[in-house]
């Protein structure tokens, strides 16, 4: 078996976010590195994803993101905090714009994944930085950007 | 009191009033096959045996997670809080899954009174049928009124799972050539109300034929139930459907309260399965665990060829 043995993660659109094609591709990618994926799809709100987050007790959540929406990506991290579930980084991956990953990082996303990011890179980050999820375990990971 | 013991009534109580973050926690414990949750569950089983548990199975793709999100939303207009535990396969190469069940019930991703949980098979090794009974030992031990098992219908471990269910919905589609696609994974007799979706499909009216004359025939076979299952035509996407599938779905347990010859055996079949599915995953445990202390004595004469493995594993038995 894998390296990703029990890991369990979230990949997710959030808001009006018909994109579903890298999502779909990333969610791909994990799940043959061992990872376990709740894929959420498109049409989530911040509270959603955050609702399934703690019902089923992931370590990571992974938001694709193709339209601008970075201010509900950050409302999703301060809400995971407001939840006490700020043990649970999230990352974010689509064609976000330099400036905008850096205040993305600054206000807490793990890491931002550009467009063309190597699934080994992925994999590796989410594999290292993944929540253990009963130790309650958070390396903070460099942001890619 | 010990502090394990402390811990564990807090996390009782917390079930017990319907924590839900305490529930996903002590899920993916079991998940993992931890060995320290099971004073836990032992309380648990005791304390529990609420809710009415529905199986929802069929071959993937047929729309069980679209129809229990029907399913959810018509028992939450009815006031009853409902939890789902969505059962989908892993890859057997990596051991990764791709859960996809909670996407089609999108529109409860808010309600306070929905719990959802995706669940990865694991494969043979995790023992999934363990799992999945432990994890209804928790959910039956909380404040759900219904709580639905979706599995795919199609290896042992999967089906064996419905017979927790005291009510099990059998999906099927028109789609999948002339064949019912139940009988071709042979678990056509396991369902207590049948569904075909996708019924905007024009071999809707065949499938829903043929289902009708499987059950006649089988129902001879079987003439411990007088309950006659239904055949509904549903399209999930479009809700169509739903509200005789939830009279089907009542009237069958109205027919089992009926009973309570067959209320009682439903639950003796019920414990016994458990009874067994524990068994065999603390034996496998047992074999697995590299600890071959407990077979002293009975390896030796079956190496010499004094005693041969039927005999020995024939005497572990007798001392069980
Ligand atoms: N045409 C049609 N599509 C449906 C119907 N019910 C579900 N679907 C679609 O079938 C696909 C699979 O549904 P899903 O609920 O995930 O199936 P599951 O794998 O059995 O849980 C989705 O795209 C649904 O929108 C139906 O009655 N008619
Ligand atoms: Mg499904």
């Amino acid at each position: 078996m894998s390296a990703g043995q029990g890991k369990k993660v979230i990949v997710s659109m959030i808001g009006l976010d018909g994109h579903t094609t890298g999502g779909e591709i990333v969610a791909r990618i994990l799940r043959d590195a061992g990872i376990e994926v709740v894929y959420l799809g498109c049409n989530q709100t911040p509270e959603m994803i955050v609702r399934a987050a703690i019902q089923e007790d992931v370590d990571l959540i992974g938001i694709s993101s193709h339209a601008s929406n970075y201010g509900q990506i950050v409302s999703l991290v301060e809400l995971l905090k407001r939840n006490g579930a700020e043990d649970v980084p999230v990352v974010c991956g689509g064609n976000v714009p330099k400036h905008q990953a850096r205040l993305l990082i600054e206000k807490g996303v793990a890491a931002v994944f550009p467009p063309g990011s190597g699934a080994d890179s992925i994999i590796r980050f989410v594999l290292g930085n993944a929540r253990g999820a009963t130790a309650g375990l958070c390396v903070n990971g460099e942001g890619i950007a | 009191m010990t502090n394990g013991a402390r811990d564990e009534n807090v996390t009782l109580e917390a079930l017990c009033r319907g924590d839900v973050r305490t529930c996903a926690r002590l899920l993916t414990r079991i998940e993992r096959g931890e060995e320290a949750v099971i004073p836990l569950l032992q309380a648990l089983y005791r304390a529990g045996g609420n809710g009415r548990v529905i199986g929802v199975t069929g071959p993937p793709g047929a729309g069980k997670s679209s129809l229990i999100s029907c399913l959810i939303g018509a028992w939450r207009r009815r006031g009853l809080r409902v939890a789902v535990l969505a059962i989908d396969p892993s890859s057997p190469f990596t051991g990764g899954a791709v859960l996809g069940d909670r996407l089609r019930m999108v529109e409860h991703g808010c309600d306070d009174g929905v719990f959802i949980r995706s669940m990865a098979s694991r494969g043979q090794l995790g023992g999934l049928a363990r799992a999945a009974g432990d994890a209804l030992t928790v959910l039956e031990a909380m404040p759900w009124d219904v709580i639905l098992v979706e599995t795919v219908g199609v290896g042992q471990n999967e089906t064996d799972i419905m017979r927790h269910a005291a009510v099990v919905v059998l999906l099927q589609t028109p789609l999948g050539g002339d064949e019912v696609q139940a009988v071709k994974a042979g678990i056509i007799e396991i369902g207590d109300v049948y569904v075909v979706n996708k019924s905007d499909h024009p071999a809707a009216d065949r499938t829903c034929r043929q289902l009708r004359e499987m059950i006649a025939r089988g129902s001879r076979l079987r003439p411990d139930r007088d309950w006659q299952p239904p055949v509904i035509k549903t399209q999930a996407h479009l809700g169509v459907g739903v509200a005789e599938l939830v009279d089907a779905i009542d009237g069958c347990f109205a027919h089992q309260n009926a009973d309570p010859e067959a209320a009682r055996r439903y639950m003796s079949d019920r414990a016994r399965h458990r009874i067994g599915e524990i068994l065999r995953d603390r034996l496998d445990r047992r074999l697995r665990s590299g600890d071959e202390g407990w077979l002293e004595g009975s390896i030796e004469p079956v190496v010499s060829r004094e005693k041969d493995p039927y005999t020995v594993v024939a005497e572990m038995l007798s001392r069980l």
